[in-house]
């Protein structure tokens, strides 16, 4: 049986980890390349790396943390952020990353899915939302969480996957830093509209959040964190484990 | 030093540093001599079979492929890379492959129903023949691989090392003589693929 993934995200400015709370009060946390070996050995089943910087200096700085990264830590890496173009879909891939991730770039222009997943297949294009509720309905923002798109985040996810998306983050901005589990009713709604694996961002607090996520809502393959990994609330060895002992396969 | 065959397809970044991690010497090359000369081979691969076949002949690499097998050297295709060893696939149209496993590569959308396809994520390894390959592997028992693939192996049950359950029994590893094929992408897949590396690298040599 194939597993359900628990992964890692990791927020990349200018070189270091850092983790927003509901996208703002950003504080540092650790080195990058380190804390990758860290989840490698405590067994993260795949890596999400999120360059968040604006400034050419810091996306060389950002590269160089990745090729560092691949050449260290055997497991798969996704990574996002100032995705705009096939270029940089080349640039991310030939760094080590496995898997690459459009947010506000597929927003912008949606023809990239199709383009990129033509070009590197689509298990290397994730589409990757951040979804709140707003007008009485599941709505995509873009730009980190600051602007409304307007667009039904049941109809892009379908729409992502129809052009090419092999798999699919949706991020609750709702839920995001507030550690009072996952949008399980939100997740619920997108997985029925897609048959890509579905990756849960937003909202885990503890181990229990995981299970719950993973009984109430069987169409997520995987449950994404940063802040209760990042700051040892969690260790991921230890909820593995749990998830493990209550049913769910994990590889521990 | 083992040679990892470049034909344009995919990118090798990621499995040329596995083998410098576990102190493999690896050489990314499309040179004949370099593939002759080397101690053991690896043919990687992601995309199409039709596009990745017509690749390895444009680069003409297919005689060298089928010369490294012929020799005995350990020869070891990974993902498509083990696609291509078998005699031909059902992707989109039907393709002649290497043709050096008997076998045939076909849809898993054909056997299964209800499974999210590409099968793509950690699954159990079963062995179902104990190998040199597994010999290194901490937990043979609780064995995860890291898979990504839409198609897979099947009519190939005599040289079939390991499957893992995704509504059919997935095509893992398989061995004929000197030849391996992994589904799965050992160089994605944690320790347990560093291992079966590490021992394909202590074959032949």
């Amino acid at each position: 049986m194939i597993t359900k993934r628990i992964i890692p995200c990791l927020d990349v400015r200018d070189g270091r980890v850092v983790k927003g709370v509901n996208f703002t009060n950003i504080q540092d946390v650790e080195d990058p390349v380190a804390m990758a070996k860290f989840y490698n050995d405590s067994r993260a089943d795949e890596l999400v790396f999120y360059d968040i910087t604006a400034s050419a200096e810091g996306r060389k700085l950002f590269t160089d943390v990745l090729e560092r990264t691949a050449s260290q830590v055997f497991i798969p890496l996704m990574v996002g952020g100032g995705v705009n173009a096939v270029v940089d879909f080349d640039r991310l891939l030939k760094c080590g990353a496995d898997k690459v991730s459009v947010n506000s770039g597929a927003i912008r222009n949606p023809a990239l899915i199709g383009e990129a997943a033509g070009k590197y297949g689509s298990q290397c294009v994730v589409l990757s939302m951040d979804v709140k509720r707003a007008d009485g309905k599941f709505t995509v923002f873009a730009k980190g969480g600051r602007e409304n798109t307007g667009i039904d985040a049941l109809g892009w996810a379908y729409r992502g996957q129809e052009s090419g998306a092999g798999e699919i983050v949706v991020n609750s901005m709702d839920a995001d830093g507030v550690r009072t589990g996952f949008d399980l009713e939100m997740l619920e709604a997108i997985s029925q509209k897609v048959t890509v694996p579905v990756i849960a961002s937003g909202g885990a607090g503890c181990k229990e959040d995981f299970l719950t996520l993973f009984n109430t809502v069987p169409g997520v393959d995987a449950g994404l964190a940063a802040s209760i990994f990042h700051y040892r609330t969690l260790s991921i060895c230890d909820l593995k484990k749990y998830l493990r002992q209550n049913g769910a396969e994990m590889r521990i | 030093m083992t040679a990892i065959i470049d034909y344009g397809v995919g990118n090798l970044f990621s499995l040329a540093c596995s083998l410098e991690y576990i102190g493999e010497h690896a050489v990314v090359t499309s040179d004949r001599q370099t593939i002759l000369d080397a101690d053991r081979v690896i043919l990687p691969g992601v995309g199409a079979f039709g596009g990745a076949m017509e690749k390895l002949k444009a680069a003409s690499l297919v005689t060298v492929v089928r010369e490294v097998a012929l020799s005995g050297k350990p020869l070891l295709g990974i993902c498509l890379g083990m696609q291509l060893l078998f005699e031909k696939s059902r992707e989109f149209g039907e393709h002649d492959g290497l043709g050096l496993i008997p076998g045939v590569v076909a849809p898993l959308s054909d056997d299964i129903s209800g499974y999210k396809i590409p099968h793509m994520g950690w699954n159990k390894l079963d062995i179902i023949k104990d190998d040199a390959l597994f010999s290194a592997i901490a937990n043979k028992d609780d064995a995860y691989v890291y898979y990504v693939h839409s198609f897979y192996a099947k009519d190939c049950a005599e040289n079939t090392l390991a499957v893992s359950e995704y509504g059919v029994s997935v095509t893992g590893a398989v061995k004929k003589d000197n030849i391996y094929g992994t589904q799965f992408h050992p160089e994605k897949s944690g320790i347990t693929g560093l291992a079966m590396l590490k021992a394909f690298c202590n074959m032949g040599g």
